[in-house]
């Protein structure tokens, strides 16, 4: 009799044990979230670029913008850049471009007409000219990301610290020249020093000063880099034209199916209890 | 049907699809949590067809492997479907996975009489895991090269072979065409050992039975139903009860799945990461090397853990006791009931807290480490540690409800 009494005090000592375990547990959890929430957030947020992206959101339904940005690309990136997983042939259907006003009036740097784009640089000069050899292309959006882009083509600066004479303000001390110039004209920026809460210093974009203009005016300009952006993003995934079409006729399909299979399934059921 | 007679004459056809669906008895009280293992086995089907049909346009070699799957992606017909498939198909795959384990640890389906079926489960996700790394160096992008440099390297801290043993694994000094040439075999080889570890793993539930929501055995219930006056009465043919049901849990799945493949393969950079959109380049390192989702609690785990003793093998311990202390578990488990439905208060605080723990984990593996974020890391590996190793504790002592002696309805 006193040794079952014993063990049940044991037992409930042992009870109120697990318990307090159990709350310690849920209470070093609550902490944490807490302090996930409090202190998270800013260290996170501590690698900000100099500017705030301008927002962009690409349109692969917007043929006539990207057959003009196939043409901007033709002229202004091909010299430098390859775009080799892409062949001339597929962007003219994709982009319903006639082949025969591709065949006079793109292939600079390609014989046939289904040839992949390739350049005419030589990789080895390129990268004794600029530092580094110009990247293909044909996969730069999904790498950067369409607002990445958009924003990059529209902040080419003059600078004299870089050995080209131009930087950028999204792609620091980028090694690429500015390419466009022609269309965008020059301009300056103009930095301003921010402090934030905490006392520490940065150095953010206040405003561009054109310098002289270029053949486009701003509102061109910007048309032209949603243009080539559109390109880009057409570019890094051509069978993104037809995969969200398809996708819906597939959700339609499984639909349908799913209808089927819960009928089945509950004329199957009906008679177990 | 002589044509039968004349195969079951020389090949049990009809015996094997009698024992395995037809004539086998499931409880019939499944709920949601048990569509996910037969959808991991359409998952596996899917991930092998889709795998076969990538490896006939695709090419192990450093100089090309990337540009084959770029090929893959604009040139092979239909390609980019395929290979968005299989990208979608391994995380998904994981998804079924984790569910699956989570309806174990939920139902006590890995106590006795379940240990070998748990243990065969443990082994499949952990060739799951090789497969899935092997996988992921095979497009040849700046985070396939370095995610593998990254884990490879981790065999570099043990103490004396880890240098010699890392070198043997990548066949070089670092990670190049001799790497890539092996993993690509292994990851061709590793899902049909996957499939017969399957096979084994359904042999042993078979033998004795599945478990259910109330974690009661229907063998030791009361016998005779509608089919057979010998089988469980609460149980119902496997065939065409659970097929039909399965059917539909898969449409449902797929459908999700589908929606990924075509909407959103990329998955906001989770399932496709952005930085593989990049050739591999073993000069320049990434600025955040971050492996998959799926590893990341792991990957967590391993960084949470600090050096000690000139050696950074402890994080490496660590991750790998993460992963068997999970074979440990049929026997940590000293509830006398098996069914979370039954057990107390303290056990469903601890699988709660164990679950937001690996999900947590899963986060801080994703983000680049800060003092903040690697001190969350720890105390939620401590969590994670913790739900395992007072199980014995609080399984024990807690104050459990009565188990009914048949299915509650």
């Amino acid at each position: 009799m006193m040794d079952m009494m014993r063990s049940q005090t044991t037992r409930k000592n042992y009870r109120a044990l697990g318990g307090a375990l159990a709350t310690a547990m849920a209470t070093a959890l609550t902490v944490t979230v807490t302090v996930l929430t409090v202190f998270a957030s800013p260290a996170l947020a501590a690698t900000e670029s100099k500017m705030q992206m301008t927002p962009f959101k690409a349109s692969l339904k917007d043929t006539p913008s990207m057959q003009r940005g196939a043409k901007l690309f033709v002229n202004y990136c091909l010299s430098c850049h390859s775009a080799k997983f892409m062949r001339y042939n597929r962007m003219a259907e994709d982009l319903h471009i006639p082949p025969a006003l591709v065949e006079k009036h793109m292939l600079f740097a390609a014989e046939k007409i289904g040839d992949p784009m390739e350049t005419t640089m030589p990789a080895d000069a390129a990268e004794e000219w600029f530092g580094v050899a110009p990247p293909d292309l044909s996969l730069i959006a999904r790498l950067r990301g369409p607002e990445w882009l958009y924003n990059y083509f529209l902040t080419f600066y003059l600078d004299d610290n870089s050995p080209s004479g131009w930087n950028n303000v999204v792609f620091e001390n980028v090694a690429m020249p500015h390419a466009m110039h022609e269309l965008q004209g020059l301009q300056r920026a103009v930095f301003k020093t921010e402090t934030a809460a905490d006392g520490t210093q940065r150095e953010v974009l206040e405003r561009f000063e054109i310098t002289s203009p270029g053949k486009m005016s701003v509102a061109e300009y910007r048309q032209a880099a949603a243009d080539l952006t559109n390109f880009l993003v057409y570019l890094g995934e051509p069978a993104k034209l037809v995969r969200i079409e398809y996708g819906i006729w597939v959700m339609l399909f499984m639909l349908v199916f799913a209808g089927l299979a819960y009928m089945l399934k509950k004329e199957y059921w009906r008679d177990v209890e | 049907m002589s044509l039968m007679n004349w195969i079951d004459r020389r090949f049990p056809a009809t015996k094997v699809f009698k024992e395995h669906l037809s004539e086998y008895y499931a409880p019939k009280n499944f709920n949601f949590w048990y569509f996910f293992g037969s959808l991991a086995i359409v998952m596996l089907v899917l991930q092998i067809v889709t795998g076969v049909l990538l490896a006939m346009n695709y090419k192990p070699d450093a100089d090309s492997a990337f540009a084959s799957v770029e090929y893959i992606m604009r040139d092979v017909w239909g390609g980019w479907f395929v290979r968005y498939m299989h990208s979608t198909g391994a995380s998904f795959f994981f998804i079924v996975i984790y569910l699956h384990m989570f309806r174990g640890l939920l139902y006590g389906s890995y106590r006795n009489p379940r240990e070998l079926i748990w243990i065969f489960g443990m082994v499949i996700y952990i060739a799951m895991m090789a497969t899935a790394f092997f996988g992921y160096l095979l497009p040849w992008g700046q985070m396939s090269y370095w995610g593998a440099q990254v884990i490879v390297n981790l065999f570099d801290t043990i103490p004396w072979i880890g240098p010699p043993l890392a070198e043997w694994i990548r066949g070089d000094y670092v990670i190049s065409d001799i790497t890539l040439n092996r993993f690509y075999a292994l990851h061709y080889l590793v899902p049909f050992l996957l499939a017969g570890l399957v096979f084994l793993h359904i042999v042993a539930l078979h033998k004795v039975g599945s478990n259910n929501p109330d974690g009661v055995e229907i063998k030791r219930g009361p016998k005779g139903n509608r089919w057979d006056a010998n089988a469980p009465a609460d149980g119902v043919p496997f065939h065409p009860y659970y097929t039909v049901k399965d059917t539909l849990g898969m449409v449902v799945f797929l459908a999700a799945f589908f929606a990924v493949v075509f909407f959103m393969p990329e998955m906001g950079g989770y399932f496709l990461e952005q930085p593989n959109f990049e050739p591999a380049n073993p000069l320049k390192t990434p600025e955040h090397i971050a492996p998959v989702w799926y590893f990341t609690p792991y990957y967590a785990i391993l960084r949470a853990v600090p050096s000690f003793a000139g050696t950074q093998v402890w994080g490496v311990l660590a991750m790998f006791a993460a992963l068997v202390v999970f074979f440990l578990l049929p026997w940590l488990d000293r509830s006398s009931v098996a069914s979370m439905r039954y057990k107390g208060w303290m056990s469903k605080l601890a699988l709660g807290i164990f679950a937001l723990s690996f999900l947590a984990l899963g986060y801080l593996g994703t983000r680049p480490p800060t003092p903040q974020l690697t001190l969350l890391a720890q105390v939620f590996t401590l969590l994670y540690f913790a739900y395992f190793f007072l199980m014995p504790f609080y399984s024990q002592l807690e104050k459990t409800k009565p188990v009914p002696e048949r299915l509650s309805q």
